[in-house]
């Protein structure tokens, strides 16, 4: 009696582990999602209003990777949920560009792929080489600048910023507003980036603005590196990956990161912590991230209708509301649909920043796995 | 007997739940770190990541991985086994070594980011310890927490710990009657533990080294949270290539450091095992 329950326990918990292994995959695939899996374009499946309709027959949409605080993607996600009655699954949110690639490899086929992607650019460039993404053009296609899309739509700009310099002011009395100044004895202690340089897209743009800063161009990160080898060497550098939570603690006085995240801080902290953001004058980098749909989205339409969502006037002010650069930016201050109290919000930027191409990423991301630990530890 | 026969094989069949998972989250895992390692991004094999591993700055990497984990195994071993040592010499059943072994089983799995963030708000630049001295005019904050020596004073934490755990059997093993019997022939203390507590304590004192060598090379959350990535461990350099924003397309890189993590916990654990076999002898 005894024996035999633990034997048919035993077998259904390998009945069990068998099942929840494999995952549920589910080929729950119509006519509709087929044609929807291929549309290039809106017109594609018959205009805007065939698209809402096939995305609300699916009634679900697949993101990753998007943080509430991030971008203004919080009200982003809740408006679009709001507007066409479709649910949004977020996994992951505090994941990497990495991390999404991972998963629509490892999760193809399946429910709970992603749909969409908000990609780093080499991310986006591999991912496209690797034919992970599909194909698709917004309405305002011809509103993104040629220089930040794919000609083929596989990947296109969504958002930017720039790298900044946050800071506590009520610890820090004397404001620095430069990478020059961020050696000053004063800030001994006190400077952070967001992350590991190796690792997180925003530390490792603060070092490359750093670099700029330091007679460094998009050919030569190496002074940015050894910029802050200089400060942990004079003890200002503090490595603590910088959140909104050790801003508030005031662990991280001086806080090095892009500006929309900065802006987000010092909003959702008001009354708690005086911070104040600026652009360093001496190194100008700016940076954009990527939209993409993936090539095996499981809801193919809400998917398309996310991105013509995001690109209408309303996405794009919404990244705006979040104080990240929306890439329509020109065209929609040329057609007056921008907001124009939240463009005043943002940080004053003189001068240009570079783009470095993917080659001269390439290069500037072995020299910091490479020199990195070495010069700064 | 054939009916005892068909009860072992009952038995076994018991042990399938645990086979399977076993074989689910270390097995399969296990697999596919290993074919990744000599895979390049198209799928064909190669020999590329082994020679990317092991080359600069990756080696660099598996040399302070080792070094912080050879450094905090020795001295948690050493300290731990002082604890002990002094632990069992108190009465059985006392309140000193229920407190001790009770402590050392919580604190020996207090790891990770939680107890990077409990240094950080106790000795970090503005923690509570940090001001409360600062206040009483100690300056402490030039020590740093984010280096070598803050690693290795948060790694101890929980190394010290878990020797005690592991070494404890080991200690309460040596019977009183052994040091009344080398006593009664005329052995100094000193004698008894040079020529019989001694040799008998080492297999198990070496095994607990390894162990906890292994137990700080694969430690990772609480490393990353504290230092950032200045300090090159291995499992950090694998989190940068598998699942970070900068790296593109090196999964197969960190599938070999992965293996060459394998590798080194595996000699260390299979040294651990082999030293408990030896111990086990005499323990009983």
């Amino acid at each position: 009696m005894n024996r035999s329950r633990t034997l048919a326990a035993g077998l259904l918990a390998v009945v069990a582990l068998a099942t929840t292994a494999c995952g549920s995959s589910s080929g729950a695939s119509s006519a509709s999602d087929d044609k929807a899996a291929t549309a290039k374009s809106a017109a594609d499946l018959g205009g805007m209003d065939a698209l809402i309709a096939a995305a609300k027959k699916e009634g679900t949409l697949n993101v990753i990777t998007l943080p509430r605080t991030w971008a203004g993607y919080g009200d982003l996600m809740d408006n679009f949920t709001k507007k066409y009655g479709i649910k949004i699954n977020d996994a992951n949110p505090d994941g990497s560009s990495q991390d999404e690639i991972n998963a629509v490899k490892q999760l193809k086929g399946q429910d709970r792929a992603p749909d969409v992607l908000d990609l780093g650019s080499s991310f986006a460039l591999s991912a496209a080489s690797a034919n992970l993404l599909a194909p698709y053009q917004v309405s305002t296609w011809k509103d993104i600048p040629d220089s930040q899309k794919d000609a083929q739509g596989r990947w296109f700009n969504d958002y930017g910023g720039y790298i900044s310099i946050g800071y506590d002011a009520k610890q820090i009395t004397t404001p620095p507003t430069s990478f020059a100044d961020l050696a000053k004895p004063d800030y001994k202690g006190k400077v952070a980036l967001n992350g590991d340089p190796t690792k997180a897209g925003a530390a490792f743009a603060g070092v490359f603005a750093a670099s700029l800063a330091k007679g460094g161009n998009a050919d030569n990160i190496q002074p940015g590196i050894d910029f802050f080898g200089e400060l942990k060497k004079s003890g200002n550098f503090i490595p603590v990956g910088a959140t909104q939570a050790t801003i508030q603690s005031g662990q991280t006085p001086i806080t090095i990161d892009w500006d929309y995240l900065q802006v987000s801080a010092a909003d959702t902290l008001k009354g708690k912590v005086d911070w104040k953001v600026v652009v360093p004058t001496d190194g100008l980098y700016a940076n954009y991230y990527n939209q993409a749909v993936s090539a095996t989205a499981p809801h193919p339409a809400a998917a398309r209708l996310w991105e013509e969502y995001l690109y209408s006037a309303e996405g794009q002010n919404g990244f705006l509301k979040g104080w990240a650069r929306p890439v329509e930016l020109a065209a929609m201050q040329g057609a007056g649909t921008v907001d124009k109290t939240l463009l005043d919000a943002l940080p004053k930027v003189s001068g240009n920043s570079p783009f470095p191409t993917e080659a001269q990423l390439d290069a500037a991301k072995k020299v910091i796995a490479a020199n990195w630990a070495k010069t700064v530890g | 007997m054939a009916e005892q026969k068909v009860r072992r094989r009952l038995d076994l069949l018991g042990l399938l739940p645990f086979l399977a998972y076993v074989a689910v989250f270390l097995g399969v895992p296990t697999i596919s770190v290993v074919v990744g390692a000599f895979q390049d991004d198209a799928g064909g094999w190669t020999l590329g990541n082994i020679g990317a591993a092991a080359g600069d700055p990756y080696l660099h990497a598996f040399v302070v991985s080792t070094e912080i984990s050879a450094l905090t195994a020795v001295i948690g071993a050493v300290v731990g086994l002082a604890i002990a040592f002094a632990v069992s010499a108190s009465p059985p059943g006392g309140a000193l070594r229920q407190v001790v072994s009770t402590a050392s089983g919580v604190l020996a799995y207090f790891a990770g980011v939680p107890l990077a963030f409990a240094f950080i708000a106790a000795i970090g630049s503005q923690g509570l310890v940090t001001k409360w001295l600062g206040s009483a005019g100690l300056d402490i904050s030039g020590f740093s927490l984010f280096g070598f020596a803050g690693i290795t004073l948060v790694y101890l934490y929980f190394q010290i710990p878990l020797m005690v755990l592991v070494i404890f059997p080991a200690l309460e093993g040596l019977r009183p009657q052994w040091q009344e019997a080398a006593s009664n022939l005329g052995a100094s203390r000193w004698q008894y533990w040079r020529l019989v507590g001694g040799p008998l304590l080492l297999p198990p004192f070496l095994g607990a080294l390894m162990l906890l060598f292994a137990n700080a090379f694969a430690a990772y959350a609480t490393a990353a949270a504290l230092t950032n990535g200045i300090i090159p461990l291995v499992p950090i350099q694998i989190a940068a290539v598998m699942s970070g924003n900068v790296a593109v397309g090196q999964e197969n890189l960190g599938n070999a450091l992965g293996l060459g993590m394998i590798l080194i916990v595996g000699l260390a654990l299979a040294g651990y095992a082999w030293m408990q076999r030896r111990t086990s002898r005499w323990l009983r």
